[in-house]
């Protein structure tokens, strides 16, 4: 299996470093390696937020920066704006079209479409949008094993915090394909 | 063996340095680097240290000199403006012999420059930015699993050496998040062993016995003996300190030599020159004092370039071109201010130089 690129944007508030995070968790999990690199500096005030993940099956991650990715995920319109160029031809686009209205223009790529304020306000908590794009991208990509997400939520959710893990495994599944 | 776990550069290195026997923490937040003392101000008193903010990065390398002086284990960290604030202490620290580990982020120069990563600090940190002559081992990680292992080693190297021991790593090692394994903690030196472990050190001992802890030598023929006591030392740390990684280099046609951020983006360069069907090599010193110029030997007679990768204008490449001797020709690749190139950029320049030496 070859090196995986991912590339998460949108803006503060929206768990993109933590659906970055997650991915890198599992992979990890499943006895991948893996880099996490959140974007850093003065302009992380301005409320625009994005990670850098790479993910090696076999041997180490050479680096952690990517020029192209294989997977993008965009949670905000100026982040569709500034990143769609990415993705590599053949790539996976993945839009929360929940806040972004504008097309992709983009041909040459495979586009999903993923309300994901949407359906996570319709299971009652639109805190989870940034897991039913997390699921939308690990269902469709495999990436990482879906029972590795479990564990982490497993893990995350757990204690006083137990009444959550439902109901994020529920927004892990709630987009389906069109 | 404990488990992999999901560690942030800064809070890792703080973490492997305290497991290596570091007690006393001495520093003033930085950026890119804040995170330590932020780590160490929570983490260190769990584990019976002491944290301390100091005034100034003045204040903190004195303070790390008194602690080493009673033969306490100090860290410091800092980014390149702080550092450069503390050269005066390192001069002083080498010359009274005192131990302590230091870890410089460095980012983008001259000045108070930006908060990206850079390796402009090289010829200070490998030259020595004090006065006088004295010589520091530094150790530039690529990884966070590898700034680990080096930090967990470096307080005892550090004691065994009776020599400050600096790490060099960036901003974007700080930042980064990778799988790694935790080493198991060393017991801490004890108050009451230090007499005994350290008996240089200036510890409050029995009557009768006296330790002096000093760079202050008046008496010039005094201070050349003890300059070439130094020395002498600082010869067998060139024998046994030096540690390197290579690979490739013996049939390669064009050879990287590269340290930190800056070799794991050559790395990705060299397997695109791989796949475009030029064979690529890589010397990455992993001390940048002692230098591994012996590692240059190992380039086989298929080398039409040296490439010198570098995030400075070009302060390693001297370094390399001692490596080389006028065996093959050396050019630079690099970026500044807290730039970084891509993969991709360092392919094209890379082929470009090709095609100029052949």
């Amino acid at each position: 299996m070859p090196t995986n690129k991912l590339f998460f944007a949108g803006s503060g508030g929206q768990g993109v470093l933590t659906m970055g995070q997650m991915v890198t968790y599992a992979a990890m999990y499943a006895d991948m390696n893996a880099t996490w690199l959140p974007s850093y500096g003065p302009e992380m005030r301005g409320g625009t937020a994005n990670c850098t993940v790479v993910i090696s099956p076999e041997k180490p991650v050479s680096c952690p920066l990517i020029y192209e990715a294989d997977n993008l995920v965009v949670m905000n319109l100026p982040s569709l704006i500034k990143f769609e160029g990415m993705v590599k031809p053949g790539g996976n686009l993945f839009v929360n079209t929940s806040l972004i209205e504008q097309k992709p223009t983009r041909t040459d790529i495979n586009v999903y479409n993923v309300p994901a304020n949407d359906l996570a306000m319709q299971l009652g908590n639109a805190r989870t949008a940034n897991v039913v794009m997390l699921g939308a991208l690990v269902r469709t990509t495999n990436v990482v094993p879906v029972e590795m997400i479990y564990k982490i939520m497993e893990k995350t959710f757990s204690g006083r915090k137990a009444a959550l893990l439902d109901l994020n495994k529920q927004a892990f599944h709630t987009w389906k394909p069109e | 063996m404990s488990e992999k776990v999901l560690m942030k550069g800064n809070e890792a290195f703080a973490e492997a340095v305290i497991r290596g026997g570091v007690r006393f923490y001495f520093g003033y937040p930085i950026t890119p680097q804040s995170e330590i003392p932020e780590f160490m101000s929570r983490e260190l008193p769990k584990w019976g240290g002491k944290f301390l903010q100091a005034e100034s990065e003045l204040g903190a390398i004195n303070m790390a000199y008194g602690c080493g002086a009673a033969g306490g284990n100090g860290f410091i960290s800092s980014s390149s403006p702080g550092i450069a604030l503390m050269q005066e202490g390192m001069s002083f620290l080498c010359s009274a012999e005192v131990p302590v580990v230091l870890l410089n982020a460095s980012r983008g120069g001259p000045g108070i420059g930006s908060i990206q990563p850079g390796q402009a600090d090289y010829n200070q940190v490998t030259r020595g930015g004090g006065n006088g002559d004295y010589k520091m081992p530094v150790f530039a990680p690529a990884s966070i699993q590898e700034a680990i292992d080096i930090l967990y080693d470096a307080p005892a190297l550090a004691d065994q050496w009776r020599n400050p021991v600096m790490v060099l790593v960036d901003g974007l090692m700080g930042q980064m998040m990778e799988p790694v394994l935790m080493p198991e903690p060393k017991k801490p030196l004890e108050s009451a062993d230090i007499p005994t472990v350290k008996p240089w050190a200036i510890s409050g001992s029995e009557k009768g016995t006296r330790s002096v802890v000093k760079s202050l030598r008046l008496q010039p023929e005094v201070l050349e003996e003890h300059v070439e006591h130094l020395f002498e030392k600082y010869g067998r740390m060139e024998k046994e300190l030096v540690r390197v990684e290579t690979e490739n280099v013996e049939n390669a046609e064009v050879v990287f030599v590269a340290f930190g951020t800056m070799a794991r983006l050559v790395k990705e360069a060299m397997e695109i020159l791989e796949s475009q069907g030029v064979k690529a090599g890589m010397i990455r010193p992993i001390s940048l004092w002692p230098y591994p110029y012996e590692a240059f030997d190992k380039i086989g007679k298929n080398c039409k370039a040296v490439i010198s990768a570098e995030l400075s204008m070009g302060q390693m490449v001297q370094d390399v071109k001692l490596g080389v001797e006028g065996r093959w020709p050396v050019r630079l690749i690099h970026r500044v201010g807290g730039m970084l190139p891509t993969s991709l950029d360092i392919v094209e320049k890379t082929r470009k130089i090709l095609e100029e030496v052949r």
